[in-house]
């Protein structure tokens, strides 16, 4: 017997084995009857207007993008009616709002600052998230010439742009790139040992324990009276 | 009579016994306490009959949906003002030190919102799948109910759960440290039987999904995750979803961050690239400490925490036959063993799994021991069921820095002091 054609026969036996294996899943995994290919006669089509309507998302490679155009100066009038009141006239951020404009070389440091010009990978997320939950209380209520403008103004403020002329619109968008995109990896975990590592220790881990730390001299616990000093991580 | 009737016409001689009731158990309460047989006077609240031995309580249906004792009302759900700048995009924690068992209450269940907890009227909801499909189509909600339905029981924890002790020990109190997380049974529809009616197109790789609320909060979800066990769930432990978990529905995404479950889910939208949106850029990505930042970090790590004795929980007795107790949990599977030391990690002993083992789900886990009444420092390890270990709160710094926020899995400490009070504290 040829190799190849022991090869094909081992072939048909293990996709004979395959289908009988499919066939005896399927029989005693009564927990979810429908099968892939059977559709339920549940539902509706979506219109084309329908989905007009709430298909808002933008992608990083324009998808999404609609009509229109803007530029910074504009922008600023936008900004300061719509958005001044909590990130501040030049999107420095007021109080606890987050600023959108600064930040370079902060993320080494122990108050990393996350903004377009120091942090987010793509200029599409602004678009996706400004026209969907901005202004906060008054969401997906602007028009796409506003969102351009206003994201052309904060691109001003990130040193960005420096022209605040520039017409910011379908076309243009994708040519912009932000500074921090090549700064994002993939998840690379476990980072920390596992039992490949060896069975965790059990007895004599460790010298003599020290505390070394106390919440209580901080004292931000709801009821304490100082909540001034503890860094937050929502926002 | 009802006991409610007859409390609104008690007479002054009632009101006096009470009284007298009340000094007498909290005189003689040193002498049961400290004492034993020998004693012969006997404990009130056996020698008197009381209310509500001799009166008929209240009868059916005077609360048409149940509500906890009276006596429990510290139990609920808490936030910490100064984390946020808003109420509307803020959390709240849920009391773990209150709890038992592996299942959360619903209307304890950690509440995070990005724009306020959207009140959808269940008629006017709409779930829209467009994109690379075959055929775009829209389901109501009554529409989801005639699919075939499935039950699972998953924790949902936010990725910044214990965010802000990555710092250092801050917060005193498992619910503040530790509950960003809740764990219930939801039924509901598997995505990939909706996604096979509007029929994946072959460059299908990634699915947005989008809530209906003031956020419009979205997510990229990559197609190999949404085909195995994400579910558009409709009820949590058997009831409608809490409208401040999603009502009328929510995607489930087991294992992984919480902020991928999209409450309020209006609209799933099939691509072939991810999305980036602002939740998966700006947020959620964990800025290490050479300036870089990971992305898509979905899975939740092996964790744990004692959350009796914790810092809202002391020891009211000052010795002798004690529980430890605590949850344990893993985005990757099953919890295998849990570990508790009594020495801030120094030496480690077998705590006891009890309840049920379920794949990405909380595990309950006990230590009961006789306590010498001397200090402790109290910590808990886990190993779940792909060889991941808890790690140490320095094991994680050293492979992440200070600055990452999210998925803090690191072993905490509680200071358990003589007078049974507990802090939280860092060693070395």
């Amino acid at each position: 017997m040829s190799k190849s054609l022991r090869a094909g026969q081992m072939m048909l036996a293990r996709t004979v084995a395959a289908v009988v294996l499919l066939i005896s899943l399927a029989a005693c995994s009564a927990a979810i009857a429908a099968e892939p290919d059977k559709r339920l006669g549940l539902g509706r089509p979506a219109t084309p207007e329908e989905i007009r309507a709430w298909d808002i998302d933008v992608r990083p490679d324009g998808m999404g993008l609609p009509e229109g155009k803007g530029n910074a100066a504009k922008g600023e009038t936008v900004f300061a009616a719509k958005c001044a009141i909590c990130h501040g006239d030049f999107a420095e951020g007021l109080d606890r709002w987050p600023s959108l404009a600064g930040g370079l070389d902060t993320l080494k440091t122990q108050d990393p600052v996350k903004t377009i010009g120091s942090y987010w990978p793509y200029l599409s997320t602004a678009y996706d998230y400004i026209y969907r939950a901005m202004p906060y209380g008054n969401a997906q209520s602007l028009k796409p010439n506003e969102v351009y403008s206003i994201i052309a103004y904060i691109l001003l403020m990130n040193d960005i742009i420096q022209d605040d002329q520039f017409e910011l619109s379908k076309t243009t968008f994708t040519s912009i790139r932000l500074p921090n995109e090549q700064n994002f990896i993939e998840d690379n975990r476990p980072d920390t040992p596992t039992l490949e590592d060896g069975d965790p220790c059990m007895k004599d881990c460790k010298p003599d324990v020290e505390v070394t730390m106390r919440a209580r001299v901080l004292d931000v616990t709801p009821q304490g009276e100082d909540k001034e000093a503890a860094k937050g991580a929502i926002e | 009579m009802s006991r409610r009737n007859k409390q609104s016409s008690e007479t002054d001689s009632a009101a006096t016994r009470r009284q007298f009731l009340k000094s007498s158990i909290a005189a003689s309460g040193a002498l049961v306490a400290g004492s034993s047989i020998a004693h012969a006077k006997a404990d009130p609240a056996i020698a008197y009959v009381q209310d509500w031995t001799r009166y008929l309580g209240d009868g059916v249906n005077a609360a048409p949906y149940g509500k906890p004792s009276e006596y429990e009302k510290q139990v609920v759900r808490r936030n910490v003002e100064w984390l946020t700048a808003s109420a509307e995009s803020s959390v709240n924690f849920t009391p773990l030190h209150e709890l038992d068992g592996i299942i959360t209450p619903n209307g304890l269940c950690f509440e995070r919102h990005h724009g306020g907890v959207a009140e959808v009227e269940p008629d006017l909801y709409r779930l829209m799948i467009n994109g690379l499909v075959e055929e775009p189509l829209v389901f109501t909600i009554d529409d989801l109910k005639r699919f075939p339905r499935k039950n699972q029981i998953n924790f949902l924890e936010c990725a910044a759960n214990s965010g802000m002790e990555w710092r250092g020990a801050q917060l005193n109190g498992c619910q503040y440290t530790h509950g960003m997380v809740h764990n219930v049974m939801y039924t509901g529809v598997p995505l990939k039987i909706l996604l096979d009616q509007a029929g994946l197109k072959t460059n299908a790789k990634w699915v947005m999904a989008e809530g209906g609320d003031a956020s419009g909060m979205n997510r990229s979800i990559p197609m190999f995750k949404a085909l195995d066990d994400c579910m558009i769930a409709f009820k949590m432990t058997g009831e409608a979803l809490r409208p401040e978990q999603g009502y009328p529905a929510r995607l489930v995404v087991p294992g992984w961050e919480g902020n991928m479950w999209v409450k309020w889910i209006r609209r799933l939208e099939v691509g072939d690239e991810p999305w980036h949106a602002r939740e998966e850029t700006s947020k959620y990505t964990d800025l290490l400490e050479n300036g870089k930042a990971r992305r898509f970090t979905w899975e939740m790590d092996c964790k744990s925490v004692i959350t009796n004795p914790s810092p809202q929980a002391p020891l009211k007795h000052k010795s002798g036959q004690t529980v430890i107790t605590g949850l344990a949990w893993s985005g990757r599977g099953t919890i295998k063993r849990v570990d508790v030391s009594l020495d801030g990690g120094r030496n480690w002993i077998p705590a006891r799994l009890d309840g049920p083992s379920l794949d990405k789900s909380l595990h309950r886990f006990y230590y009961d021991f006789d306590w010498n009444g001397e200090p402790l420092l109290l910590q808990s390890r886990a190993v779940d069921s792909t060889g991941q270990i808890q790690p140490t709160k320095t094991e994680l710094r050293n492979a992440r820095g200070y600055n990452s926020i999210y998925h803090n899995n690191a072993i905490q400490t509680w200071h358990l002091k003589k007078t049974g009070e507990v802090e939280n504290v860092e060693v070395s």
